[in-house]
């Protein structure tokens, strides 16, 4: 179990916390799917959310870019704070906190435009660019932070839906940093996909933390065993054990974890 | 051992060859159903196609006119149709018989004549010799006698030996009746087109088609993609679902009431009909474009919102070209079924026997389904084919609309 802080100093040996997570709960009318949560995500590291379905880890990762205002019914209390300022405070406008934090999703949901527009689509919108030169560079750039330039790069005119599922998935990960987010949000990204696409993605995954601080929701304990740094585990809407990947699996100190990653629930 | 059934054949399940019976019946029932349909629909266009067969074509005889005649009496022009009429026709010599010489053309035919040897002289010396050879329309009942090819039954005896004399010596010709298209309508069935119909529907149209896509596309986006769901706009959608399948006629005494008798708006004129069939039709569009908005995948939503767009930004940029085939195909349907619409045109006056064609929205105009309606009443038995003509070509527009939708969507969709 470690505990950090905020450090302002650039000391690369204390851990740093890159978002500070306190009393958190998230209620969906009556029915509260997260009770009470505590969480620091360690900066340029990979923290996996594990748990059973239903369990509130993905209720928990939408929190961080507050996709869950899209739902009326859903209510978030406590406080979220992103690199020292909480998200959740009325001044703060949720299209600026979504440059910071980007999110890809379960299931590769490319728009149904050319591969370029997919990747230019956030940054024209948030006006990065200056001009279609510094465009190119940033869609090229991305495209080759995902490792897949090389796949498309005689074809960024075609749909974005065209590519294979694992593309698809990694186009939708050039999209997100495209906008240079601090932080990528990855809701189960590899579930729809197959075991030489996963590959790529958990090796893709491993590069990005040297820049970005990614949170990755699975359902696979080996995957939060292979990328992940930190591990946090959920059950039934309280985040019943958090700790370093290797120590959690190795030796986890509560019985419900023990449990769980043993395959006995789940 | 040989009575013995194969485990996998039927009878080695009881009861399954009853199934299979059933399977059958309903497989009939169902190719029986479709057939008897079609075979209704069939019936209906055929009869109608048949009967207005009449209506497109018209007949033309060859008349010869005297330039010394033209001459001399082209300002009293009756008096030169019945000079002409006894040129042409042998055996003119009283009242009766130049009577039934005069009826062997179209009403109003001495214009027709005076109006073609105008044009021709435009491009002969009119030296006072010589005749000229004009084609004339002829009356109605001598085209129905020939186009049905039964002679005898309207015609007099004199009138009917006139007819065969232009056969028999190649005078009589078959023409498409440009006029039925280009016309406005007329007491004489001769002469009565859809014209100025057309016209007005066009107009009407236009200006249901500005308002209710306009107003219902926007009314759609707000109620599916910002406004808040509470049980106000659950009440609101509720009544648009009831407004959709309010009889038209209702909406007609609306626009009775507010549009001609609040507003002052003038009767019978395209942008009241418009307008009221607007109100018709925003229900349906609203409907068809919510429908398609919804079909649109969250996930599309959610990737512009993970990358920072805004909710305006995600419908315009993203959900609204998705969804836009669908509303189109949504709004056509609904033009479609306005521009065969009648009842409520007729509570806003649009009753009205007019023959010009309407100017701009503001004008007097008659439109489609009023003028079926209107020659539909009529006695003249010239009107029954007329208004068999008039539906076909409503049908076809309807079929051309009905395909532009079709073909909209497969080429909008194709580019997503």
């Amino acid at each position: 179990m470690v505990t950090y802080t905020v450090n302002e100093d650039n000391n690369p040996d204390t851990v740093k916390a890159k978002i500070i997570v306190d009393k958190v709960s998230v209620a969906y009318g009556d029915h509260l799917a997260l009770n009470d949560i505590a969480l620091d995500i360690i900066s340029n590291k990979v923290t996996a959310l594990i748990g059973p379905s239903g369990c509130g880890k993905t209720t928990f990762l939408r929190c961080i870019n507050r996709m869950n205002d899209l739902i009326g019914s859903c209510k978030v209390t406590g406080s979220i704070l992103l690199d020292g300022y909480d998200i959740y405070a009325p001044e703060v406008d949720v299209e600026v906190l979504r440059r910071k934090v980007g999110m890809v999703f379960q299931k590769p949901n490319p728009f149904p435009k050319s591969i370029y527009d997919n990747i230019a689509y956030g940054v024209k919108i948030h006006g990065l660019a200056s001009d279609k030169e510094e465009l190119d560079a940033i869609v090229e750039q991305s495209l080759v932070r995902a490792g897949l330039f090389e796949e498309v790069a005689d074809r960024l005119d075609v749909s974005g839906t065209s590519l294979s599922g694992g593309q698809q998935q990694r186009l939708c990960i050039a999209r997100a940093i495209a906008i240079s987010p601090d932080v990528i949000l990855m809701d189960e990204p590899c579930s729809a996909l197959d075991p030489i696409a996963t590959a790529k993605i958990e090796e893709l995954i491993h590069e990005l933390k040297e820049r970005y601080t990614i949170v990755i929701v699975t359902h696979s304990m080996q995957q939060a065993a292979r990328v992940s740094d930190y591990t946090a585990f959920f059950h039934e809407g309280d985040l019943v054990e958090k700790g370093e990947t290797s120590a959690l699996f190795t030796n986890p100190n509560d019985k419900r974890t023990e449990a769980y990653i043993t395959g006995r629930i789940g | 051992m040989t009575n013995k059934p194969h485990p996998l054949s039927m009878a080695s399940l009881p009861g399954l060859d009853k199934r299979y019976r059933a399977e059958k019946r309903f497989k009939f029932a169902g190719v029986l159903a479709v057939f008897s349909s079609l075979a209704f629909l069939g019936f209906l266009i055929v009869a109608i196609a048949l009967k207005s067969a009449g209506a497109f074509q018209t007949y033309e005889v060859e008349i010869l006119v005297k330039k010394e005649k033209y001459l001399e009496l082209r300002d009293q022009p009756f008096i030169f149709l019945q000079s002409t009429m006894r040129y042409n026709l042998s055996g003119v010599v009283n009242g009766q018989a130049m009577r039934e010489a005069v009826n062997m053309v179209v009403d109003g035919a001495e214009i027709d004549l005076l109006d073609h040897i105008e044009n021709l002289q435009q491009n002969t010396r009119a030296d006072g010799l010589g005749s000229y050879s004009v084609w004339v329309t002829l009356s109605n009942r001598v085209v129905s006698a020939l186009s049905k090819q039964d002679i005898g039954t309207n015609l007099t005896a004199r009138q009917q030996a006139w007819v065969e004399g232009w056969v028999a010596n190649n005078k009589v010709r078959q023409r498409f009746n440009v006029g039925f298209l280009t016309n406005g309508d007329s007491r004489d069935p001769e002469r009565a087109g859809i014209g100025s119909a057309l016209v007005g529907s066009a107009f009407m149209l236009l200006v249901c088609m500005v308002l209710s896509f306009g107003v219902g596309i926007l009314a759609a986006i707000y109620l599916e993609e910002f406004a808040p769901k509470n049980k106000y706009t659950v009440f609101l959608e509720v009544n648009i679902n009831n407004l959709a399948t309010v009889p038209s006629i209702i909406f007609g005494l609306l626009g009775l009431s507010v549009f001609l008798n609040l507003f002052g708006l003038p009767r019978s004129a395209a942008i009241v009909g418009g307008m009221v069939l607007a109100l018709m039709t925003m229900p349906t569009i609203i409907i068809a474009s919510r429908l398609a908005l919804q079909s649109v995948p969250l996930s599309i939503r959610e990737a512009a919102f993970s990358v920072g767009a805004s909710p305006l930004q995600t419908v315009f940029h993203h959900v609204l070209p998705l969804a836009l085939p669908g509303m189109l195909t949504g709004t056509i349907l609904g033009m479609a079924r306005a521009i065969g619409e009648t009842a409520p045109l007729l509570m806003i006056g649009m009753l009205a026997f007019i023959v010009e064609a309407p100017d701009n929205i503001f004008d007097p105009a008659s439109v489609l389904p009023v003028q079926i309606f209107l020659w539909a009443e009529s006695p003249e038995r010239g009107f029954e084919e007329k208004t068999a003509a008039a539906i076909i070509v409503l049908l076809a527009f309807l079929l051309v609309m009905n395909l532009t939708a079709i073909i909209l969507r497969k080429k909008l969709e194709k580019k997503w």
